[in-house]
């Protein structure tokens, strides 16, 4: 069995794309930790960002990023799911 | 405001202007959901989609305060604005294709 991805969400608690991936993550019953960025502030939220635009530099949400170099951005169930290897 | 409220309010006004409310009405509700939490968060319905800036200085979200001013080009080239919100009549009954919309607000009014 293959090991389990180490999946991170960059997410706004009030965007339904945002919610729409979490969604998509628990139905799927794949672990996955989040951020939701809009409910940071001061320096932990500049530190979190400064996260998001290496890994998106248009800093949009959701930011995914699988296993640490694989990005995805916005939600799309399709490319989701080929990233993951869901059939 | 309830989002059921504004569900109704902008149903109306979407119409008014020759467009309409996304057909899948959870996901317009948690739009709205949204909206309305950052009406209480900023004093001022700034795009669900959008990091505010993070004072919630309204001369800095002027041009994502919902209908953001990306809205229309948005729809006339993708048939759907940034969030999904506000679509055209085509892009309900399926005519167009359903793509995901890229970010249009320039990168320097962006909270990066």
């Amino acid at each position: 069995m293959a090991p389990a991805q180490r999946i991170k969400l960059f997410t706004l608690s009030t965007c339904s794309h945002c919610n729409k991936t979490k969604k998509f993550f628990r139905e799927n019953g794949i672990d996955m930790e989040f951020v939701d960025v809009d409910l940071l502030t001061g320096s932990e939220r500049e530190r979190v960002m400064d996260e998001v635009r290496k890994l998106n530099p248009d800093c949009s949400f959701p930011t995914i990023c699988i296993d640490e170099h694989n990005i995805l951005v916005g939600f799309n169930e399709e490319k989701l799911k080929k990233a993951l290897n869901i059939a | 405001m309830t989002a059921e409220a504004l569900y109704e309010i902008l149903s109306k006004y979407a119409e008014s202007q020759g467009i309409r409310l996304n057909r899948d009405r959870d996901f317009v509700m948690d739009i709205l959901r949204g909206l309305l939490t950052n009406e209480k968060r900023y004093g001022y319905r700034s795009c669900p989609c959008r990091l505010a800036a993070a004072a919630g200085e309204k001369e800095k979200d002027k041009d994502i305060i919902c209908p953001c001013v990306y809205r229309d080009p948005d729809i006339k080239e993708y048939g759907s604005c940034f969030c999904g919100l506000y679509v055209s009549v085509e892009w309900n009954e399926g005519k167009i294709e359903h793509r995901q919309v890229p970010e249009r607000r320039p990168k320097e009014k962006r909270v990066m």
